[in-house]
């Protein structure tokens, strides 16, 4: 072989380019994400809203939106009424539990809660007691009884937990 | 006809996925053997390519160049047009192979009436780079199947590529130039008589093959939905050697499979294999600079050959130069007798 000195390296970057996602992967043992579901039916079949409804939520984002239409006859006739948070989420409330699944797991970012807000969330947490805030002398916690339910705003979230218990 | 049998024999690679996955419901063979087997012959092959070129000996060196090359210290010699280091080859390399700079030469020539005209001709490289380009960047962002947690990088090509947010799931902008380039691709050997004349059924076969993947995958996503859970539980499978069949994927996602499947292991086999070959191009790797370093042609390693000096040759060829009356230079005695 002529060259191997430019060659070889070249043939190894080559080669570990082409299998890039086998050793990102390597050792890893990936399940499929289970969402947790709820009892009964859904407006369409299990099979359908597993792959489709990206599309029938657009469609009905049409209809709600720009039509004022509230009524969805699925395809077997029954009526539903058109709508995420009351609609879907009466039935799936839990966002981390249904949604994200396997949304993270298929990394798609739906930009659903760039307006909607999931159920679990509406309380809102306290702002982070960032140097600014302490800077002007603001107040974190503007209003009465407003407590984070997950504790998870940082260490300020941690000492109202303790003054809950 | 060339054009014919090609779009039959991808024809009938959906035929073949139909009746394999549909009728026989070989799900394990299309969704797993074949995938595999198709990425092994892909990698082996190049690899073996590679090898076998690089056993090829450049007896000279045969750069092709189209500037000024560097002589005198006080000429500016052209650095990409005729390189004279390494580094200039790796720069000229780089363009060539992001950029296809001497595509953009490509020109046309025509006859208007009985004058043949040559002209500037762009689209070639449009399409071409059109075609690539996405092709590489669909490429990459296939890797938010293929990866979990999805780098960083993959997630922001994807925001990047569906940045207009047209229709849901988003419209990928290098889907749309893909079947762009590859439109124009295809137009040009279907249109134009000359260069319909020189196309053989290799030339449509992978551009009819690559339309058949892009299209099914587009439908896909667009069109006849498929559970993309599952399709990653498949993919992840495969890239963590682990492979799983679920069930519940349509149809079509099997096609698209077997397309890139079969466009994969075709590779090494045919004229894509310029992905690779473009590097070992003699004309494109090599500096230009055939008056300051020697090169020597790799045969001479185990034979070394004789070489004559002038008063050797004529020498040997005395008798045939003296019966045709040509001038004998009579230096080589003069020296050899001082000698």
């Amino acid at each position: 072989m002529y060259n191997s000195n430019k060659v070889i390296p070249g043939i190894i970057i080559f080669v570990l380019i082409v299998t890039f996602p086998i050793w990102l992967n390597h050792g890893k043992a990936v399940s499929a994400p289970k969402p947790i579901l709820p009892e009964g039916r859904c407006v369409e079949s299990k099979e359908f809203m597993r792959a489709n409804h990206m599309q029938l939520l657009k469609e009905w984002r049409v209809l709600a939106i720009r039509e004022g239409m509230r009524i969805y006859t699925s395809s077997d006739g029954s009526r539903f009424w058109i709508g995420l948070q009351n609609g879907c989420m009466k039935c799936h409330h839990n966002k981390q539990q249904f949604c994200d699944k396997c949304h993270d797991f298929a990394s798609v970012k739906p930009y659903c809660w760039n307006c909607h807000i999931p159920p679990e969330t509406k309380e809102f947490g306290t702002a982070k007691a960032t140097r600014l805030l302490k800077l002007f002398r603001i107040p974190v916690d503007l209003r009465e009884g407003a407590k984070p339910k997950h504790g998870e705003h940082g260490g300020h979230g941690e000492i109202d937990k303790g003054g809950e218990h | 006809m060339n054009v014919v049998a090609a779009l039959i024999a991808v024809i009938g690679m959906v035929i073949l996925v139909w009746l394999g996955v549909g009728v026989l419901k070989l799900y394990t063979l299309f969704g797993v053997v074949i995938p595999y087997a198709a990425f092994l012959t892909f990698l082996i092959g190049l690899v073996y390519r590679m090898v076998n070129w690089a056993k090829s000996p450049v007896p000279f060196k045969i750069t092709t160049t189209c500037g000024q090359q560097k002589s005198l210290p006080w000429i500016r010699h052209s650095r990409l047009e005729s390189p004279a280091t390494n580094f200039e080859v790796f720069l000229r390399m780089a363009l060539e192979v992001l950029a296809f700079r001497s595509l953009f030469r490509n020109l046309r020539a025509d006859l208007r009436g009985r004058k043949l005209y040559y002209g500037s001709s762009k689209w070639l490289w449009l399409g071409a780079i059109l075609f690539h380009w996405s092709f590489f960047i669909i490429l990459v962002r296939h890797l938010r199947l293929f990866s979990y947690p999805v780098p960083g990088p993959i997630d922001l090509l994807d925001k990047v590529d569906s940045f207009f947010h047209i229709g849901l799931p988003h419209l990928y902008l290098t889907d749309v130039a893909i079947l762009a380039g590859l439109t124009f691709l295809l137009l040009r050997r279907l249109v134009d008589a000359k260069v319909n004349y020189i196309s053989h059924a290799s030339d449509y076969f992978p551009l009819f093959l690559i339309f058949g993947l892009v299209i099914s995958g587009m439908l896909m996503r667009y069109f006849f939905r498929v559970d993309i859970t599952s399709v990653k539980e498949l993919t992840m499978g495969l890239v963590t050697l682990h492979p799983k069949v679920p069930t519940g994927i349509g149809l079509i996602f099997y096609v698209h499979v077997f397309f890139i499947s079969v466009l994969v292991a075709y590779f090494p086999f045919s004229k894509l294999v310029h992905m690779v070959g473009v590097f070992f191009s003699p004309t494109r790797n090599l500096p230009n600079d055939n008056r300051r370093v020697r090169h020597i042609n790799p045969w001479w390693e185990n034979v070394p050959p004789k070489f004559l000096t002038y008063c050797e040759w004529q020498e040997k060829f005395k008798e045939q130069l003296e019966s045709a009356g040509q001038p004998i230079d009579e230096d080589c005695y003069k020296e050899k007798k001082e000698s």
